[in-house]
């Protein structure tokens, strides 16, 4: 290939006879064949999705957990996974020896596909997805500042009218199932999370589901 | 008409630019590459659309498939503080040496007697020597030791990493420099598996853990 340019492109000089200069043109053949190969194997070897992180903040511990009742949580939804599939109950949990007014509770079947739980959450969530949309605006005609916005957006998602959700997890669920889930959550803006043990009645209703 | 004249030239190419291009590129691709470390363990992590991107001073607890823990943490010195805490705990004997290798070492999944046997290893054998992982049950709870001793290095370094970056006027925020608390899952660990390392997190009141997670594109509304 290279050496084709052998005597060629410069111009062939008059008749005039020189001292023999011997080529400056190396032969870059092999030099282009390594450089390719390395930047071959590097563009297939380099990975650019830098590993990212989700933070999750749980509930602290307590001394002794019959002191503290479970806090009246109104507007939350209580998530149950276990392997590869998440039920759900909304409100309070009301075992079948003490069925609450529409009767004991009864868990809901969804899955992580973009008609499941996705649009469940949007639909419950609404009331802060919008506060959003309008904080955005906010934002973005410059009426308050970035550092205002971010406060605003965390006091929206405590306010009463904000969904809660609870998480409960079998002893089958995997961290997969968990974390697409909390990832759902954060989609549909979600700001009281809290992974909670199960209760041994629920998981014996998880079973039933199951079977 | 005029004949077109052919111009007789050389098939030759001037392949200097591309041969600039060229290593341009292996020079961008060699800098930008982060080589997958010798991790002793390979872990699947599970997807999420987060966008936050892993902090500077940090406590990884690695957990694999099969349920075995692996801890590590940032910053050299502060890793040296640690086995100097947890050698005094378990009165296991490290010399210098083993020291030295602790800082730099990737995450480890023994016991504390195993240590230093395992420091011992070369890098390429410690992915093989089969490690049971850090214990982590009520009787033996090694791993509540590792992360309390950690924190405690760890917040020492941050503090003066932070007067440092004061002393240059940087004006650093204090938040930056705390240590943050990693967890890194495969997908196919069981949930109640991470659960109860993420108990013996929540015994030492450290309650704000990171999901190690890849990316993936947030949903289009």
């Amino acid at each position: 290939m290279a050496e084709i340019a052998e005597g060629g492109g410069g111009g062939h000089s008059k008749g005039k006879k020189r001292a023999k200069k011997g080529s400056t043109r190396v032969d870059m053949t092999p030099m282009v064949d390594l450089a390719f190969l390395l930047l071959t194997f590097f563009v297939l070897t380099s990975t650019f999705s830098k590993p990212k992180v989700m933070s999750l903040v749980y509930p602290a511990k307590v001394e002794d957990p019959t002191i503290v009742d479970a806090p009246k949580i109104n507007n939350a939804v209580t998530f149950l996974l276990s392997e590869d599939k998440v039920f759900y109950y909304s409100g309070q949990y009301y075992p079948k020896s003490a069925p609450g007014p529409k009767g004991p509770t009864q868990l809901e079947e969804t899955d992580f596909g973009p008609d499941g739980v996705r649009k469940f959450l949007a639909e419950g969530n609404k009331f802060v997805l919008i506060g959003k949309v309008e904080l955005q605006k906010k934002l973005n005609s410059k009426q308050i500042q970035d550092s205002v916005y971010v406060n605003m957006l965390v006091d929206l998602k405590k306010k009463d009218k904000a969904l809660k959700v609870l998480i409960k997890t079998d002893d089958k669920a995997t961290c997969k199932n968990f974390i697409d889930l909390i990832d759902e959550l954060k989609i549909a803006e979600i700001g009281v999370v809290a992974p909670v043990e199960i209760m041994a009645s629920e998981l014996e209703l998880l079973k039933e589901k199951l079977k | 008409m005029p004949k077109i004249k052919m111009p007789k030239s050389s098939p030759s190419i001037d392949m200097t630019p591309m041969v600039d291009l060229a290593f341009l590129l292996v020079t961008f691709f060699m800098l930008a590459a982060s080589f997958r470390s010798s991790e002793p363990v390979q872990v699947t992590t599970p997807t999420s659309v987060s966008d936050k991107i892993i902090p500077s001073n940090i406590i990884m607890v690695t957990i694999d498939k099969g349920g075995r823990v692996f801890f590590n943490m940032t910053n050299a010195e502060a890793r040296r503080e640690l086995l100097d805490n947890m050698a005094g705990k378990y009165q296991v004997g490290f010399n210098d040496k083993h020291k030295e290798e602790f800082g730099f070492m990737e995450s480890f999944g023994c016991t504390m007697r195993e240590l230093p046997g395992y420091i011992d290893l070369s890098s390429e054998e410690r992915p093989k020597a089969r490690t049971l992982g850090i214990p982590y049950d009520s009787t033996n709870n090694e791993l509540k030791d590792w992360i309390y001793f950690g924190n405690l290095a760890a917040l020492n370094t941050g503090k003066t990493l932070f007067e440092e970056a004061k002393k240059k006027g940087d004006n650093p925020n204090v938040v930056d420099f705390k240590p943050k608390f990693i967890l890194r899952v495969d997908s196919q660990t069981l949930y109640v598996q991470a659960q109860s390392v993420i108990d013996v997190f929540r015994d030492l009141n450290l309650n704000n853990l990171n999901f190690v997670t890849s990316m993936e594109m947030p949903p289009k509304n």
